[in-house]
């Protein structure tokens, strides 16, 4: 990296009591004090306290969407199992490496690394016991960024204030002194600054994005069941739904939080649930009985790696099949995918309002980068469409809840309401809600659930579609920020694409979809998973052009943006 | 109206024109008999009132109602009781199982709601057996009843369902036979009027895959002892039981659940503000 | 089934109230399983039971019609004063789909032979003579519905030989 660089990327690890997870939180915090922007995310061994860690950062000038293609500075505190992150942090000759020559001898990743800065910690800290090693190393890596002192020390300050001035001191100069022992120009991976941002911007994870967003949608009720790496949103609700007059409830397990907040909505209460693929699996047969009885509510996947338990703390996009195709029957429902952090404010609004409005059960698509990635961002503020509940109020008599025709949404009454006491089923019913076997019914409600939702003008938020060219890069989730990037790379090469990512991945859009795609002659799906399943669920629902390929991987390697870049190249679209 | 009087009330303002399928001679017609009495003695206008219910032929009770209803999955009827009491309060809600969809599927559900103490009334129409499956073994069923799919018998200890609601948590416990549907009436008024989670265990023959049942009505009889409020007490005698007592067993004195509230409302708008750098 | 549970009558007042709640009760279920047949498809069965139903239900306006300014009070409410079964209640657990008439006649005689005890034994009673006197008057007439049943199970003898029995039946599979 040269001086003045639009996004410099940063590793720090450390084993047990070290503190980098810490010492990222605050490098990032100090950053965006500085006016920067950026994404921490982290990694861990298994252990759940003490055990490795690693602080992944990407700093950047203006926002950034995904981790980048390889790692400028990597600090050591020290290196015991740090060879476990050899896959995550890619590492090249240009970049620097920090360690404590009393550490030993780095992991094999670090052999790439050919800018080497010793910063003596173990030396330093002996000498000075109140100092602390982390704030060595946060010293050092904020200097090697060029990072203005004042708003570390602020960051510091800040951190510490609790436990009084003589400790805030002692970092404070702990850090001060990480700065000075690498002083050396050999050492910078520096970020040009910027004039402090003139719009709003936030700290925040997807995570909490989903919630706030939910809250904004109307969610009024939320049962939890933890789980990784979806707690963090149920986490934020519980006091927070209190403060806006909601509630949220422990359930005993996913079987019980996915029909409590049926019964909460059933009650009128818009309704959510977070949960993570075990949860989701569960969950379905009581997504089906949301779907047939219509009742709004919102479930959140954060996915992780499966099958099974899979890879609780690492993102994969491999729940797509069991969230569009996981019920029986034929159950149609709203599969909503959000593609960045502040995406996610926006598809929880987005997909908490549709529900409402269409009477369906809506799954949220997040994945645990997105969902645990702490960001730095651009305040976003378009907010979507508003979805509101159609109530009965008893003026159309005899009430028929489920009555098909028009628009297929009918009128729900909300208990309490007199003269249209109904019973909600999940057997095949009658527009009343008497249950039936019969051909006619049952056609008629299969034919109403699917015209509501395949009826609905969704408009333009249906997908992110960018750039035009005879190749189109198709991407979703948290692997639309890789891909958009990917392309700016290769149009650096001269290379064009086009970018579709569709944010709504239920009901599927033939008529948009073919209309994103008319003129292009090759496609290249980019997606997360072993399986291949968004290609599948593509070449299932649309028509693509006769040039496909794929690149795909399962986690926990995330796919990077030069990857994207590369199979442009090869593909050879100028 | 005033709210605090209640209406004057027939039961068959509280019966729906959707006639029952149930078989002939079924339990469960006294359980609705007793059910709709029990809605006419507390006066209550029908539709603030829910019935939610699972899979089973006992949990197409709902539909049998005037009032509000939910028939949902097989086992999951007390989840769904709970979001809907949780979110509206406001709403008389009375849950109802068979024996297969409250203690065999739903077996987990009814710990933690006897343990949540939701102000709920729960009947479980309990014919030891799985009757719309067509005879197959409940957790309730004699070791040695022979069915098809145990043949012989399951030869396993049946479950004894009062005793892990005590065990668990319930507020109160008490047993009726649908044979006596007033009773069985009173039974269900006390459960709701009752605070916090009520279980009313109800005896409710399956003529057809135990006709043996309709001999329960020789066998039952009051309970011989008044209502405890000593669990340890209500535990002995339980435990020591002949399954055929009836009445409430046991009547605590647990406050029920409630959420936490806020003690000042914020705009969902404001809560950003702890995002902004 | 007995009407062991019916609490103690000590007055006209007392007695018309406990009299029409009978035969409401008794016209409620006969609707019930009249309703039951129609749903299995018995329909000879329903329209009798149908005809009870009526039959009941005249029978309890017509104690409300005898009763005058006495009245029938509010006969107990929506529960009724008795634990299991009013004493004319038929026994609903002994229904079954496919029962012939003559089964179900056997079940209504029961249900007004226990009305018959009923009343006879209250006649019979220390309580009022008018309490008395009144009782005797419901135990003619339900001795005069007794007489119906019987002559009506002549005219439906038992079936249960030649019934063939349903091949289909539930728990045989
Ligand atoms: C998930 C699921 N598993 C199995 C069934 C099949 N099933 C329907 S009702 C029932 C048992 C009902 O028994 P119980 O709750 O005792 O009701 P009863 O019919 O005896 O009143 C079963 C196993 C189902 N509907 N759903
Ligand atoms: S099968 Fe048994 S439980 Fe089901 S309706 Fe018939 S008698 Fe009742
Ligand atoms: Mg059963």
């Amino acid at each position: 990296m040269t001086a003045g660089a639009n996004s410099v990327s940063v590793a720090m690890v450390g084993s047990g009591g070290a503190g980098v997870l810490t010492t990222g939180e605050m490098l990032l915090e100090a950053a965006c004090a500085a006016g920067w922007n950026g994404l921490l995310t982290r990694s861990v061994g298994p252990q759940i306290r003490g055990g490795e860690a690693a602080s992944l950062l990407r700093l950047a000038r203006s926002p950034v969407e995904c981790m980048a293609d390889q790692f400028d500075l990597l600090v050591g505190i020290d290196w015991v199992n740090a060879g476990r992150f050899g896959d995550e942090i890619p590492l090249g000759e240009s970049s620097v490496l920090v360690c404590d020559p009393a550490a030993g001898a780095p992991p094999p990743m670090a052999a790439n690394a050919k800018r080497v800065i010793e910063l003596p910690i173990a030396e330093i800290t002996k000498a000075h016991p109140a100092w602390r090693a982390n704030m060595l190393a946060l010293g050092a890596a904020g200097h090697l960024l060029g990072l203005d002192e004042s708003a570390l020390h602020g960051v510091i300050a800040k951190r510490f204030a609790a436990k009084g001035s003589e400790v805030v001191a002692a970092n404070v100069a702990a850090a001060a002194a990480g700065a000075r022992a690498v002083d050396t120009e050999r050492g910078r991976v520096a970020l040009a600054p910027v004039a402090q941002a003139a719009a709003k911007r936030w700290l925040i994870t997807g995570n909490e994005a989903v919630a706030l967003g939910a809250l904004l949608g109307g969610v009024r009720f939320a049962a939890a069941y933890p789980i990784t790496p979806a707690s963090d949103i149920l986490e934020w609700l519980a006091p927070n739904l209190t403060k806006v007059g909601g509630t949220l409830v422990q359930a005993e397990d996913e079987l019980a939080s996915v029909n409590m907040i049926i019964g909460a909505s059933y009650g009128g209460v818009p309704s959510l649930t977070a949960t993570s693929g075990p949860g989701l699996s569960l969950m379905i047969e009581s997504l089906g009985l949301a779907t047939a009885a219509e009742v709004p509510i919102v479930i959140v996947d954060v996915m992780r790696g499966g099958p099974s338990t899979g890879i609780p703390t690492k993102s994969e996009q491999s729940d797509l099949n069991i969230a569009i195709y996981g019920m029986h029957g034929d159950a149609p429902h709203l599969v909503i995918a959000p593609q960045s952090v502040g995406d996610c404010w926006l598809s929880a609004q987005w997909a908490t309002g549709l529900a409402e409005a269409l009477q369906a059960p809506a799954i949220v698509l997040s994945d645990q980068f997105l969902g645990q990635a702490q960001t730095a961002i651009t305040r976003p503020v378009e907010r979507p469409p508003t979805g509101k509940r159609r109530v009965a109020d008893g003026a159309n008599l005899p009430y028929a809840r489920y009555a098909a025709g028009g628009d297929g949404v009918s009128p729900m009454a909300i208990p309490g309401t007199a003269r249209c006491a109904y019973t909600a089923d999940g057997l095949t019913h009658t527009e009343r809600g008497t249950p039936t076997s019969g051909a006619h019914d049952h056609v008629a409600q299969l034919d109403k659930r699917r015209d509501k939702l395949d009826g609905h003008e969704y408009g333009p938020l249906w997908a992110t579609i960018e750039g035009d060219s005879e190749t189109a890069v198709l991407a979703w989730g948290s692997l639309t920020g890789v891909v958009r990037e990917g392309i700016a790379q290769a149009r650096a090469d001269g290379v064009s694409a086009k970018l579709i990512a569709p944010r709504l991945l239920l009901p599927t859009r033939p008529a948009e979809m073919s209309a994103a795609l008319a003129g292009v002659k090759r496609v290249l799906v980019v997606e997360q998973t072993h399986g291949m399943q968004f290609l599948k669920y593509l070449r299932a629902h649309y028509d693509l052009p006769a040039e496909v390929s794929v690149l795909h991987r399962p986690g926990p390697l995330p796919i990077r943006p030069h990857e994207v870049r590369q199979r442009l190249i090869e593909g050879g679209s100028r | 109206m005033n709210a605090a009087e209640p209406l004057k009330c027939r039961p068959s303002d509280y019966k729906s024109e959707v006639k029952p399928i149930w078989c002939p001679g079924c339990g469960d017609y006294h359980v609705l008999m007793a059910l709709t009495r029990a809605m006419a003695a507390l006066g209550l206008p029908p539709e603030r009132i829910a019935v939610v219910s699972g899979i089973g032929c006992s949990s197409r009770i709902p539909a049998y109602t005037n009032c509000y209803g939910f028939h949902g999955v097989h086992g999951r009827s007390l989840a769904v009781a709970t979001g809907l009491k949780i979110a509206r309060p406001d709403i008389t809600v009375i849950c109802a199982s068979g024996d297969g969809d409250g203690y065999s599927i739903g077996g987990n559900h009814f710990l933690h709601a006897c343990r949540r103490n939701v102000d709920l009334a729960y009947i479980v129409m309990d014919n030891h057996i799985y009757g719309m499956t067509k005879g197959q073994p409940s957790p309730t069923t004699e070791p040695d009843f022979d069915t098809a799919l145990a043949p012989g018998g399951t030869g396993l200890r049946p479950f004894n369902p009062l005793v892990v609601a005590l065990a668990s948590g319930a507020n109160f416990v008490a047993r009726a036979y649908s044979g006596n549907p007033n009773e069985t009436a009173e039974l269900i008024v006390d459960a709701i009027k009752h605070p916090g989670f009520s279980f009313v265990e109800i005896l409710s023959p399956c003529v057809t895959y135990r006709p043996d049942q309709r001999s329960w009505k020789d066998r039952v009889h009051p309970a011989p002892v008044t209502p405890t409020d000593d669990p340890a007490r209500a535990a002995r005698r339980l435990m020591t039981d002949d399954g055929f007592n009836l009445g409430v067993l046991y009547r605590g004195h647990r406050a029920p659940y409630t959420p936490p509230t806020a003690a000042a409302m914020v705009a969902p708008e404001s809560l950003e503000e702890e995002f902004e750098v | 089934m007995s009407g062991a549970n019916v609490p103690p009558v000590t007055s006209v007042a007392a007695l018309y109230g406990i009299a029409h709640r009978i035969e409401a009760d008794a016209a409620e279920r006969y609707a019930m399983l009249a309703d039951q047949m129609e749903t299995h498809n018995n329909l000879d069965l329903a329209r009798m039971f149908r005809d009870l139903a009526r039959a009941e239900r005249l029978h309890a306006d017509k104690i409300r019609e005898l009763a005058g300014a006495i009245g029938v009070g509010d006969d107990g409410g929506p529960i009724g004063p008795w634990k299991a079964d009013s004493p004319e209640s038929v026994d609903l657990y002994a229904a079954r789909y496919d029962m012939s008439p003559h089964e179900a006649l056997r079940m209504a005689l029961a249900a007004e032979e226990r009305a018959l005890a009923f009343y006879t034994d209250l006649a019979a009673s220390k309580v009022d003579r008018t309490v008395r006197d009144l009782a005797t008057s419901f135990a003619a007439e339900e001795r005069e519905h007794v007489a119906l049943c019987h002559r009506l199970l002549e005219r439906y003898p038992p079936a249960s030989a030649a019934r063939p029995g349903d091949p289909d039946a539930p728990g045989d599979r």
